[in-house]
C-alpha cells in the first residue's frame, strides 16, 4: 500500500500523553494539514513523522515499508522547520546543497539542481548570497527549496508560515499550494491558522488533546463539523443547547423550531449555526426572541450580536443585506435547519 | 534535537578524557593535600602519613587569628570598594556603544590577566621613590620631596582594589547588560532624575547581583597571594601569602595544606552564598 | 549623565593606566635605573628580553607553556562541553562544577593541591607537569566559552540536518564545528594570555627547576629592579591586548562575556 499510513501513534512524555492512538492515511501527492490549538500534539505528531521523536506506540508506514524506528537521517525526507533553521555559516546555495552534498553528489550536479531550486523560488542568482542578508520571505523560499533538494517521498512543514506578516504569509499559502500540486508530492504542514489549512489542503486534520477530532475536506470541516470543538475552532460559529420535547420536536432556547430533524438522534445537544446562516427578522412568528445588544460594522460584513435566554447569538450579514435593527431593539431570530448541524453536547 | 540521556556505553565516550583528566588531575590533588593536612611534619621539609590534627589546632593561636581577621577584613575592604565603583561604572558601561563597550573590555581583561607578579612590580615603581607618583607631586609643588609609599596599608589596598576591579565589572556586566533599559525609563517618566532611578530602581533592583557580586570579588581578593608580600608590611600578610610561605620557603606542608583546607571551606561557604544570592535573583 | 560618565570613565581610566603608564615609561630608560619621568629613550630592554638568554628562555618557557597548556584546557572542555550539551545527563554536571571549581577558588588552593600531587608521585619538577596543572587549572575558560556557544546553537539546526541525511558524525563535522569553531578560538585565546601570566601554580610545580617570565620576575625582584621587567610587563600587556582586541574583532566580546546577543 502506497502513501503514508499511521496506525495507533502514541507518544508519551513521562505521564503526559502527547498523541492519543492517532490513525490516519495520507495518501500519494496530497496535501495534509495538521490544524490546531498550540498543545495539541501536532507538532509532536510531525516531529515523528519526521523521526525527530519515536513514537511509544504503534507504527509509521511510507510507501508500504514500516518506518517507525528508522533513524531521520535515513527517512529521504524534506522538511521546513518553524525557524526554517537555515545553517548560518553557509549562503544559500550551501544551504540548498547541503544534502545533495552529503550525499556525496559532485559539484556540477549540486550546481545544476541549486540552480533550479533557485529558479523555482523565484530566487535566480542568489546563490552565493548570505543567508543572514535575506527578508523573512526569501528565507522561507530558501528554507523550502533546500528541503525539496532531493525531490523527497514527503515534505514536512511545521508552522512554516508564522513568521511572515499577514499580507506575504497569504500570497506564500498560495504559491505552497501551487508548488506542491506542480511537483504532485505528498506535502503535511502543521498549522494553528485555520485559513493557512483552508486555503492549501486537500484535507484537514483537526486535533486536539492528542487527538484527530475530524480528518476531511476543508470545506467539509467547515460545513459538517464532527463535535462542537471542531465545530467551534474552525471558524465563527453560534453553539445553542436545544432539546428534544415530549412530541419529538426540538427546542432551542425555548422555541420550536420547525423541520429541525435530530428525531433520531440525542434528545439534548448542540446546534451549531454558522453567523452567516442567521437571520434576523421582527420579533414574532414562533422565531427566538433576543434583544440586539451590539452591532459591529466591520466595513465589508456586518456583525449583530443578539441577546437571547442567557445566550449570544450572533448573526452576519453583507452589507447589501444590512439588518435595520439597533441596540436594545427586540427582534427574532430565524435559524435555517438545512444548514443547522445537531451536535453531541 | 531533543536531549536524550545516553543509551549505549559509546555514547558516554566523550566524556572519559575530560571526567578522568579533571578526577585525575583536580579530584585527586585535592584529596592528596587534605590529606597532607592530616600528616605528621618531619624536620628538614619531609612529612610521614599520620592522622593528627595538630596542624588545625595551631589554628588557635592569636597570630593565626590576626592573620585570618587581616585576611578576611582587608578582602572585605577590597571587595566594598570595587563594587561601590564598578556598580555605576559598568551601569554606564552597559549603557554605551558596543564600540566603547569593546574598548573597555579588551582594556579590562588585558588588565585582569596581567600577572599578579606585574602588578606588584607595577605599583611597587608607582610608589617608589625613584619613578613614583611622588615625584609628580614635587612637581606640581604638592610635596617638597619625593618619597616611598611602599611599605604600607594603603599601597597593598590600591593595588589589590586594582587587581579586583577589572574582575568585578565582568562579573558585573552580565547582569547590567540585560537589564531592562525600560526599568529607569520608567522611573524618569515618573519624575525620577538619572541619578534617582539609579539609585531608586536600579539599585534594588540588583540587590541580589551586587551581594553575588560582593560574595565572588571578597573571593577574588581573598586569592591574592603576592601583592601583601611585595608591597605591605608582615603584619598585612594575609592567609594566602602564609600559605605560600609555610609551603614554599617554611617547607610544612602539612601545615600549609591544613590552612589551604580551611580555606577551601571558607571560600566554599561563600560560593554557595553568592549562587543563593544568585538563584534568589532568578526566583523573583 | 553625560557629564557624570565622562568623569567616572576617565576617572578609573586613570586608574587603571596610571601605574602602565609609569611601567611603559620606566622601560625605555637609558640607563639600569627605575626612573620616572625617563631619562633618556632606549628600547634596549625590550631587546634584552630577546638577546639575554636568562630572559628568552623564560618566554619561550612561558610561550611553550601557554600554548600546551591552552591546548590541553581545550581538549578537556571540548568533549565536555559538547556532552552536555547533546545529551541529557544530569549527573555529568558534577564534571562542569569540577572544571569551574579552580578558577573560582582562591588560585593558592590549586596550587597547593598539585604541588602536593606531584610531590607524592615523584613527578614534582618535570616540566610537563606545568602544563598539566595550568590544563587543570585554566579548564574553566574554555569550558565557560564552550558552553555558551553550544547553547548558542539553534537545535533546530541539528534537525534540519538530519531530515537532510546528515548522521551524528556528519552533523558535528558539517554544523555544529563550524558554529562553534569561533567560541574554540575565544575559549583557547582566553587560556593562552592567562597561562603566559599564571605564576603560582607554576611556581609550585616547577619552580624550582624552570622559569616562566612571571617567575624570573618575581626571582629578580628580590635581587633589586631591573628596566626589563618593565619591558616584560608591557609585552604582555600588548599580547594581551591584541589577542582580545582579535577575539573582539573576529567574535562577538560582549556576548562572550554574558551580553545576550549582538545589538547592530
Amino acid at each position: 500500500m502506497s502513501g503514508l499510513i499511521l496506525e495507533h501513534v502514541t507518544k508519551q512524555f513521562g505521564t503526559f500523553t502527547a498523541v492519543n492512538d492517532v490513525s490516519l492515511a495520507v495518501a500519494d501527492g496530497s496535501f495534509v494539514c495538521l490544524l490546531g490549538p498550540s498543545g495539541c500534539g501536532k507538532t509532536t505528531l510531525m516531529r515523528m513523522i519526521a523521526g525527530l521523536d519515536l513514537p511509544t506506540g504503534g507504527s509509521i508506514r511510507l510507501s508500504g515499508a514500516d518506518i517507525t524506528q528508522v533513524p531521520t537521517h535515513r527517512r529521504d525526507l524534506g522538511m521546513v522547520f518553524q525557524s526554517l533553521a537555515l545553517f548560518p555559516h553557509l549562503t544559500v546555495g550551501e544551504n540548498i546543497a547541503y544534502s545533495l552534498r552529503i550525499r556525496g553528489a559532485d559539484k556540477d550536479a549540486q550546481k545544476k539542481r541549486v540552480d533550479e531550486l533557485l529558479a523555482m523560488i523565484h530566487l535566480p542568482g542568489f546563490a552565493d548570497r548570505s543567508v543572514n542578508k535575506l527578508s523573512g520571505g526569501q528565507r522561507q523560499r530558501v528554507a523550502i527549496a533546500r528541503a525539496l533538494a532531493i525531490s523527497p517521498k514527503l515534505f514536512l512543514l511545521d508552522e512554516p508560515l508564522s513568521a511572515l506578516d499577514a499580507k506575504l504569509r497569504e500570497a506564500m499559502q498560495v504559491e505552497l499550494r501551487q508548488l506542491q500540486q506542480r511537483l504532485g508530492i505528498t506535502t503535511i504542514v502543521v498549522t494553528h491558522d485555520q485559513r493557512e489549512a483552508m486555503t492549501m489542503a486537500d484535507t484537514v486534520v483537526v486535533m486536539n488533546g492528542g487527538e484527530i477530532r475530524q480528518a476531511a475536506a476543508p470545506v467539509d470541516i467547515y460545513r459538517r463539523p464532527a463535535d462542537s470543538f471542531v465545530a467551534d475552532f474552525i471558524g465563527q460559529t453560534n453553539l445553542l443547547p436545544f432539546e428534544t420535547d415530549s412530541t419529538g420536536r426540538a427546542a432551542v432556547l425555548g422555541t420550536s423550531i420547525e423541520g429541525l430533524a435530530p428525531l433520531t438522534g440525542p434528545e439534548k445537544g448542540l446546534l451549531s449555526v454558522r453567523p452567516e446562516d442567521v437571520q434576523l427578522a421582527p420579533a414574532g412568528n414562533g422565531l427566538i426572541p433576543g434583544t440586539v445588544t451590539f452591532v459591529r460594522d466591520l466595513g465589508g460584513t456586518i456583525e449583530t450580536f443578539v441577546e437571547a435566554g442567557g445566550q449570544q447569538v450572533i448573526a452576519v450579514s453583507s452589507p447589501r443585506n444590512r439588518p435595520a435593527v439597533h441596540v436594545g431593539q427586540t427582534v427574532g431570530i430565524k435559524l435555517d435547519p438545512a444548514t443547522s448541524v445537531v451536535l453531541a453536547k | 534535537m531533543r536531549r536524550e540521556p545516553p543509551q549505549r556505553l559509546g555514547d558516554y565516550g566523550p566524556l572519559f578524557f575530560p571526567a578522568g583528566m579533571l578526577t585525575l588531575f583536580f579530584v585527586v590533588p585535592f584529596a592528596t593535600m587534605i590529606a597532607v593536612s592530616f600528616f605528621q611534619r618531619q624536620q628538614g621539609g619531609f612529612y610521614t602519613p599520620a592522622f593528627v590534627l595538630d596542624n588545625y589546632a595551631r589554628f588557635l593561636s592569636l597570630f593565626f587569628g590576626k592573620v585570618l581577621g587581616f585576611s578576611l577584613f582587608l578582602a572585605v575592604a577590597v571587595a566594598i570598594a570595587c563594587v561601590v565603583v564598578g556598580v555605576p561604572f559598568t551601569y554606564l558601561l552597559a549603557r554605551s556603544s558596543r564600540k566603547t563597550q569593546i574598548a573597555w573590555l579588551v582594556a579590562l581583561l588585558s588588565i585582569l590577566s596581567l600577572s599578579e607578579v606585574m602588578i606588584g612590580f607595577a605599583w611597587s615603581t608607582l610608589f617608589s621613590r625613584t619613578a613614583g607618583i611622588t615625584n609628580l607631586f614635587v612637581w606640581l609643588g604638592l610635596m617638597s620631596q619625593a618619597q616611598a609609599l611602599t611599605p604600607s596599608f594603603g599601597a597593598v589596598m590600591t593595588a589589590m582594589a586594582y587587581q579586583a576591579f577589572p574582575y568585578t565589572v565582568l562579573v558585573l556586566y552580565p547582569a547590567l547588560v540585560r537589564l531592562d533599559p525600560t526599568l529607569s525609563e520608567a522611573a524618569r517618566t515618573l519624575g525620577a532624575s538619572p541619578a534617582k532611578a539609579f539609585f531608586t530602581v536600579v539599585v534594588p533592583a540588583l540587590r541580589n547581583t551586587i551581594l553575588a557580586t560582593l560574595i565572588m570579588v571578597f573571593i577574588f581578593a581573598l586569592g591574592s597571594y603576592l601583592l601583601p608580600q611585595l608591597l605591605g608590611r608582615p603584619q598585612h600578610w594575609t592567609l594566602s601569602v602564609l600559605i605560600t610561605d609555610q609551603a614554599i620557603y617554611q617547607s610544612n606542608m602539612p601545615f600549609a595544606a591544613a590552612m589551604a583546607v580551611f580555606l577551601v571551606l571558607v571560600s566554599l561557604a561563600l560560593v554557595g552564598l553568592a549562587v543563593y544570592a544568585g538563584r534568589q535573583k532568578e526566583a523573583k | 549623565m553625560t557629564a557624570l560618565r565622562r568623569l567616572l570613565f576617565f576617572v578609573v581610566g586613570l586608574f587603571l593606566a596610571l601605574p602602565l603608564i609609569v611601567v611603559a615609561g620606566v622601560s625605555i630608560n637609558q640607563r639600569q635605573t627605575l626612573a620616572f619621568p625617563p631619562q633618556g629613550f632606549s628600547l634596549s630592554w625590550y631587546a634584552q628580553i630577546f638577546t639575554n638568554p636568562e630572559w628568552r628562555n623564560a618566554l619561550v618557557a612561558s610561550l611553550t607553556l601557554a600554548a600546551t597548556s591552552a591546548l590541553l584546557a581545550l581538549l578537556i572542555a571540548l568533549p565536555l562541553a559538547w556532552f552536555l550539551w547533546r545529551r541529557l545527563a544530569p549527573w555529568a554536571n558534577i564534571f562542569q562544577l569540577l572544571g569551574v571549581a579552580p578558577f573560582t577558588l582562591p588560585p593558592v588552593i590549586t596550587a597547593l593541591g598539585l604541588l602536593t600531587f606531584w610531590a607524592t608521585t615523584g613527578f614534582y619538577g618535570q616540566s610537563w607537569t606545568a602544563v598539566i596543572s595550568h590544563g587543570i587549572f585554566f579548564v574553566t575558560l574554555p569550558l565557560v566559552t564552550l558552553s555558551l556557544g553550544f547553547s548558542a546553537i539553534d537545535r533546530s539546526l541539528v534537525e534540519a540536518a538530519a531530515t537532510m541525511g546528515a548522521d551524528d558524525r556528519t552533523i558535528f563535522r558539517t554544523i555544529v564545528l563550524p558554529l562553534i569553531l569561533p567560541y574554540i578560538v575565544s575559549g583557547y585565546a582566553f587560556a593562552f594570555v592567562l597561562s603566559l601570566n599564571e605564576y603560582i601554580v607554576a611556581y609550585m610545580t616547577i619552580g624550582f627547576t624552570m622559569e616562566t617570565l612571571p617567575i624570573k620576575i618575581f626571582n629578580a625582584l628580590r635581587y633589586g629592579y631591573t628596566p626589563t621587567m618593565a619591558s616584560v610587563t608591557v609585552l604582555f600587556l600588548v599580547i594581551a591586548a591584541v589577542i582580545f582586541g582579535l577575539v573582539a574583532r573576529f567574535g562577538d566580546l560582549p556576548k562572550l562575556l554574558g551580553a545576550l546577543s549582538e545589538d547592530k
